[in-house]
């Protein structure tokens, strides 16, 4: 590119210099002007072929090599390119009237005699003749092909793949589908918002897949007028009753998508077998059934409800699970305890009395007081330190 | 062609070559190619006076009439028309229901002509018979729908209105030579502007609604799942404490005053008031009674 660049820059240069040369060599009458605008024509904007310019006058190409004396443009063996403009000189050159290209072409190509002297004419016609009767009688079909071939327009034959043999072109014709291949026709085309009613009168973004293929080429192919175009429109038609006949969330949420589907095949089929189509719906398929743009967010929203739902029934659950093994460890520790008890009932109740004591009373100050009024006059520092409502006494 | 009469023929010859072309020009123009897809009506002088490959219902490719004909040459001139199902598309516009909500109807219809020669007397030709049938859907579809509510256009009922439109448009088809075959709504849309966006508002109302009943079902949901828990918790203790009720009771006690009194992540003690003829001292006291 940067090679270009330069190259673009001092071929402007070069040129803006030669213009105030040309000038005065245009003024010379050793070269008229015909002369130089025929010249010109290689170059519309007006550069000189080097070697029309007297050697030493005008600037140098500094990627020419030196062409072969005045006038030497044309008659020059040809040089090697340097640049795109001079490949392209090459080439008009060598295709030019008597140039030296090996391609003779051109209005002064004239065929060879013939060895006899005869016309070529005879042999032309025939040639012609020949290949318009290979191209026209011989027919060959691949696998997934048929044809209906007609005479003087009437229907005659459908062939099928493999090599068929029928009259030449004007009397037969033949023409030939793809039959086995499935068709795929994507409604909408593109990726436009395409908003079907549902039964609910909400509205669905819906888009899908028609696939079909020929399943009668005579009436395919003499049946309708535009089939292509019929099999879009009966599927609009037939998929927006389908949609119609279903609620929001069973489009959306795909629980009857397959019932649609195959509803929408089936209505196809029926109204495609009553035009006589000739067309076989394979399937239909739901690509995508979102909720309109404008209530993306609502649909969110209900999304996020679940998420909440489904936050709130776990952690029901882990408490459910705590709750539940908090009981059995509970029910077990106390099977286990009371199992022993049944075995000596006094010794172990009294072990549990006084080891709980032990417990609870090394852990807290204790006051021992003769039952009876004395409490009053009493020096109780713990309980005058503390608030009365952690004095407990307990009684017998 | 030229040397024939450059090399010297006698003028007869000459003629009779000439005439020679022009009877084979005659006669090609009398052979005149039907093709499958097409009906022709023959007409002499401008009159309409017979028909080539007429469409006939049940009748299969290759013995309708299809092909080679023969027609009188200058006399009989040709009018083509179309033998296959054609399209009549309805411009999209604006429906009143009965219940005055406004719809945005795509229809189409399917139609072939049946009777060329009708046809092209009342219209010439089957683009002309389209231009004609065109606001007569227009108007039959309009006034089919007005008598439906808005709900039934989206049901099933709609193959039955679709079906009484088809034989209103019919009626009307056949007077140009053409039956109507079927005619479908393609879209039925909600206009732009207000109905559209009463639409949408509505859809929103309904999900906020769906929203807070999946929440309240999931609050629902999380209750009972606790209760079933305390519920079978209960069950468990029940079934091991009841064995012993009495040894619960003290066994529970126990517990609860170590929780009480013993708790290691309560630091703060408790002054527990003692008289000596409490159980706990009846050791210490006979002791000392000794």
């Amino acid at each position: 590119m940067k090679q270009l660049a330069e190259r673009i820059a001092q071929e402007i240069q070069r040129r803006f210099q030669s213009r105030k040369q040309d000038r005065v060599w245009d003024m010379s009458p050793a070269l008229p002007p015909v002369f130089n605008a025929e010249q010109d024509d290689g170059d519309a904007e007006g550069k000189k072929p080097e070697g029309n310019r007297p050697e030493g006058t005008g600037p140098r190409n500094p990627w020419q090599t030196p062409s072969g004396g005045p006038g030497g443009g044309k008659g020059a063996p040809p040089r090697r390119a340097s640049s795109l403009e001079d490949i392209f000189r090459a080439r008009r050159e060598n295709g030019g009237p008597g140039g030296p290209g090996p391609m003779p072409s051109g209005p002064n190509f004239r065929i060879p005699q013939r060895p006899d002297g005869k016309s070529w004419t005879p042999l032309v016609l025939g040639g012609v003749a020949l290949v318009w009767l290979v191209f026209s009688t011989g027919h060959q079909l691949s696998s997934n092909e048929q044809g209906v071939v007609t005479t003087f327009g009437k229907y005659t034959a459908t062939i099928g793949p493999g090599m068929n043999f029928t009259a030449p072109w004007p009397i037969q014709r033949v023409r030939v589908e793809d039959v086995t291949s499935i068709r795929r026709d994507n409604v909408p085309e593109g990726e436009t918002e395409k908003l079907m009613l549902t039964g609910d009168q909400s509205l669905v973004d819906l888009s899908y897949i028609i696939r079909w293929n020929i399943r009668n080429l005579k009436q395919f192919a003499y049946q309708l007028e535009d089939p292509q175009g019929t099999v879009r429109e009966v599927a609009e038609a037939a998929m927006r009753a389908s949609v119609a006949e279903v609620k929001l969330n069973d489009v959306m949420l795909g629980t009857r998508r397959a019932e649609i589907e195959s509803n929408v095949r089936q209505r196809m089929q029926a109204v495609l077998d009553a035009y006589h189509s000739g067309i076989l719906v394979q399937g239909v398929d739901i690509k995508k059934a979102d909720p309109p743009s404008k209530v993306n967010d609502a649909f969110q929203r209900v999304q996020a409800a679940q998420q909440d739902a489904n936050r709130d029934m776990s952690n029901a659950r882990a408490y459910a699970e705590q709750v539940v093994q908090r009981a059995e460890g509970d029910a077990t520790a106390f099977n286990k305890v009371y199992a022993q008890y049944k075995l000596a009932p006094e010794v172990t109740r009294r072990r549990m009395y006084y080891a709980t004591m032990e417990q609870v009373l090394s852990q807290n100050d204790k006051v021992i007081a003769p039952a009876g009024g004395f409490n009053s006059y009493m020096p109780l520092p713990a309980i005058q330190k503390k608030p009365a409502e952690d004095g407990v006494v307990v009684k017998p | 062609m030229s040397a024939l009469f450059q090399d010297g023929i006698a003028p007869r010859a000459k003629l009779a070559v000439a005439g020679l072309i022009a009877a084979a020009l005659v006669g090609f123009s009398a052979i005149v190619e039907v093709p499958e897809s097409q009906q022709a009506v023959v007409m002499w002088l401008g009159d309409p006076v017979r028909v080539i490959n007429r469409y006939k219902p049940g009748v299969d490719y290759g013995n309708t009439g299809a092909g080679l004909s023969l027609r009188v040459p200058f006399l009989e001139t040709l009018v083509r028309v179309d033998r296959r199902v054609l399209n009549l598309d309805m411009e999209r516009q604006q429906v009143n229901s009965s219940d005055q909500q406004r719809l945005e109807v795509d229809a189409y219809a399917r139609f072939r002509i049946i009777d060329p020669v009708k046809m092209v007397r009342t219209a010439g030709t089957a683009e002309r018979v389209q231009e004609q049938l065109q606001p007569i859907m227009t108007s039959v579809l309009r006034q089919g729908l007005a008598s439906y509510t808005f709900q039934s256009l989206l049901t099933p009922e709609r193959g039955v209105m679709m079906e009484q439109i088809r034989k209103a448009l019919d009626i009307e088809a056949r007077e140009y030579g053409a039956q109507i075959i079927d005619v479908r709504i393609k879209r039925a849309d909600l206009p732009d502007g207000t109905p559209l966006e009463r639409a949408y508002a509505r859809m929103e109302a309904a999900r906020e609604q769906e929203a807070t009943t999946i929440r309240a079902m999931g609050q629902k949901q999380a209750q009972i799942i606790r209760a079933d828990a305390e519920a079978t918790a209960a069950k468990i203790y029940a079934e091991a404490y009841g064995k012993d009720p009495s040894f619960y009771d003290f066994y529970r006690a126990m517990e609860s005053y170590r929780t009480t009194f013993a708790n290691p992540a309560n630091k703060s003690s408790t002054t527990i008031v003692l008289t000596p003829d409490n159980d706990y001292l009846r050791q210490f006291r006979s002791q000392k009674g000794q």
